[in-house]
């Protein structure tokens, strides 16, 4: 760092942003790495800074962003190596150099942006995570059933599973193992679960989730927990679901 | 019988409901594992005896061939126990490496993410694809020798075969893979299966701490063999057998 640097009112980093670029409706385009070079500036996002860079450098650039605010997981990708959602990361917690990757696993659309939403909608319909209530007779003119507040908190901890795909790219088993339910889904299922308005029973989650692409393939590495922007309790979720899925091998 | 293997064959399976198999091999691939690393530990315990000295581990060799409870020793008592242990080492080994990477395009795409996370409990699980691979072969060898030779287990003879027949390179790799593999492995049982109040960093450390003490025991009992059987190699083959043994035997008149 010089002296002149130093001296600044305010100083900014330099940022080097090396970033996987490939579009497959290119073929014969090869997957290489760009560099861009970018002021930092206060607060500044990784959101911030692909699109100053696509305003000001580089239009083809491609890269999803929607809420900016970490709520519709649009924006996840490989950031020095590990998922992350860019709009919620800042800069002032990255080195000089930033090297961006789009999530693997997921369909490419072309550089950073992928297609998760297809995917998801795959595990979503495969493992049937809606509401399973028997048919009743509705009488509105009843009071509704009472949940327990505890309870409640419990769904909405789980509930809070914004469909980034961060999970699916840390975790070792869905690298290798194209056809694997991965934490999301495993989240997914232990929230109905816990919901008593679900009348299914284990029998039933266990048609969904009971073999080597569901909850026994999971080989516990648990990058899928340490990399969940949401902090959703993984770990703990995913053993008790496999506990109460050995159990009905018993 | 025919009926069902035309269902499965016909790819129809698990239309009716879901196989338990799967919940039981997950079962029994965490039991074996579990069995197998808790033995491991008592094994090390047997062995580690040489370091209180040759009559202490002849002691619990004798142990194990009923000589302290028929006044003759059999061996093939310990060949019993290695069976044993064989059948549950085989059943691991064939759950486990269901796990394996499999094909070429597997295992670029762990290696390749193990490089790019450097995510830590990813790492150790490929460790555990390698040691497992290793004692494959080596814990194989190892059990067979077992099986077939128990008599030739003793103060002397394991020095023997440590020294005068060269193996120590053998025992010292399969030491390693085992304890490595062994302490990952029990580790992440806690994980797999959940344990309770307890952090995952807490659940390393421990983890970490048993795997030193296990190789800083195994590598000064491996020492203690070889030094014995250095000693030792120009009587290679010979027996120990501790004084008080020679002159009770003497005494009684048998042989041993
Ligand atoms: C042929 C030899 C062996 C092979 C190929 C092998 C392979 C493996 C593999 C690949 C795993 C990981 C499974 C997973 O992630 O789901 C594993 C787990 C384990 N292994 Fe082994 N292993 C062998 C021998 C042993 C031995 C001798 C021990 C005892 C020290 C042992 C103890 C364990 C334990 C405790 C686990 C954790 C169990 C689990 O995750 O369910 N293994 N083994
Ligand atoms: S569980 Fe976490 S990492 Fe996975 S999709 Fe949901 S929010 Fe993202
Ligand atoms: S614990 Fe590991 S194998 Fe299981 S879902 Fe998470 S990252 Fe994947
Ligand atoms: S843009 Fe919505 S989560 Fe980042």
């Amino acid at each position: 760092m010089s002296v002149i640097d130093q001296a600044a009112p305010q100083q900014y980093r330099h940022l080097r942003l090396n970033v996987l670029r490939y579009d497959p409706r290119h073929p014969a385009a090869k997957p290489h790495m760009q560099e861009y070079q970018i002021e930092e500036a206060d607060s500044m996002t990784l959101f911030i800074a692909l699109t100053e860079i696509r305003e000001h450098q580089d239009s083809t650039l491609q890269f999803d962003f929607v809420c900016r605010a970490g709520i519709c997981g649009s924006c996840a990708m490989m950031v020095n190596g590990r998922p992350r959602l860019a709009c919620r990361t800042l800069t002032r917690d990255l080195p000089d150099e930033i090297t961006l990757a789009p999530l693997p696993f997921f369909e490419l659309i072309a550089d950073l942006s992928v297609r998760t939403g297809k995917w998801m909608r795959g595990m979503s319909e495969r493992l049937q995570t809606w509401l399973h209530a028997q048919e009743r007779e509705v009488d509105i003119c009843r009071i509704e059933e009472r949940m327990d507040p505890d309870l409640a908190e419990q769904i909405y901890e789980l509930d809070r599973c914004i469909e980034c795909g961060c999970c699916i790219a840390a975790c070792g088993t869905a690298q290798m193992r194209q056809d694997f339910v991965g934490a999301v889904g495993f989240a997914k299922i232990a929230r109905f679960r816990l919901d008593p308005r679900d009348t299914r029973t284990d029998d039933d989650y266990y048609e969904l989730i009971g073999d080597d692409t569901g909850v026994f393939g999971c080989m516990s590495l648990l990058a899928c927990h340490d990399v969940c922007p949401k902090s959703l309790p993984l770990q703990t979720q995913i053993a008790f679901l496999r506990r109460k899925m050995a159990a009905q091998g018993l | 019988m025919a009926n069902e293997t035309l269902i499965i064959h016909a790819g129809l399976a698990d239309k009716s409901r879901k196989n338990r198999w799967p919940a039981r091999f997950d079962l029994l691939q965490s039991s074996t594992g579990l069995f197998l690393a808790l033995f491991m530990w008592a094994h090390m315990g047997f062995v580690a005896s040489i370091l209180l000295g040759e009559s202490a581990m002849w002691t619990i060799t004798k142990l194990f061939e009923g000589y302290f409870f028929f006044g003759k020793s059999y061996p093939w008592l310990v060949s019993c126990v290695v069976g044993f242990v064989a059948l549950v080492f085989v059943g691991h080994a064939l759950l486990a490496v269901r796990k394996f990477p499999i094909n070429y395009r597997q295992w670029r795409a762990i290696r390749a993410h193990a490089k790019v996370m450097r995510h830590e409990d990813s790492t150790l699980w490929i460790w555990q694809v390698y040691t497992g691979f290793l004692l494959f072969f080596l814990a194989s060898a190892h059990l067979y020798q077992m099986f077939f030779w128990p008599q030739n287990i003793g103060p002397f003879a394991s020095s023997d075969r440590m020294w005068s027949d060269g193996l120590w390179p053998f025992y010292l790799v399969m030491l390693l893979a085992v304890e490595l593999h062994g302490g990952i492995g029990l580790y992440r049982l806690t994980v797999k299966w959940g344990w309770p109040n307890a952090s995952r960093q807490t659940l390393k450390k421990v983890k970490w701490a048993l795997t030193g003490f296990f190789l800083v025991l195994g590598l000064a009992t491996l020492a203690a063999y070889m030094k014995i059987g250095y000693e030792h190699r120009a009587h290679a083959g010979e027996r120990y057998t501790p004084d008080w043994a020679v002159e009770q035997a003497a005494h009684r008149g048998d042989g041993q």
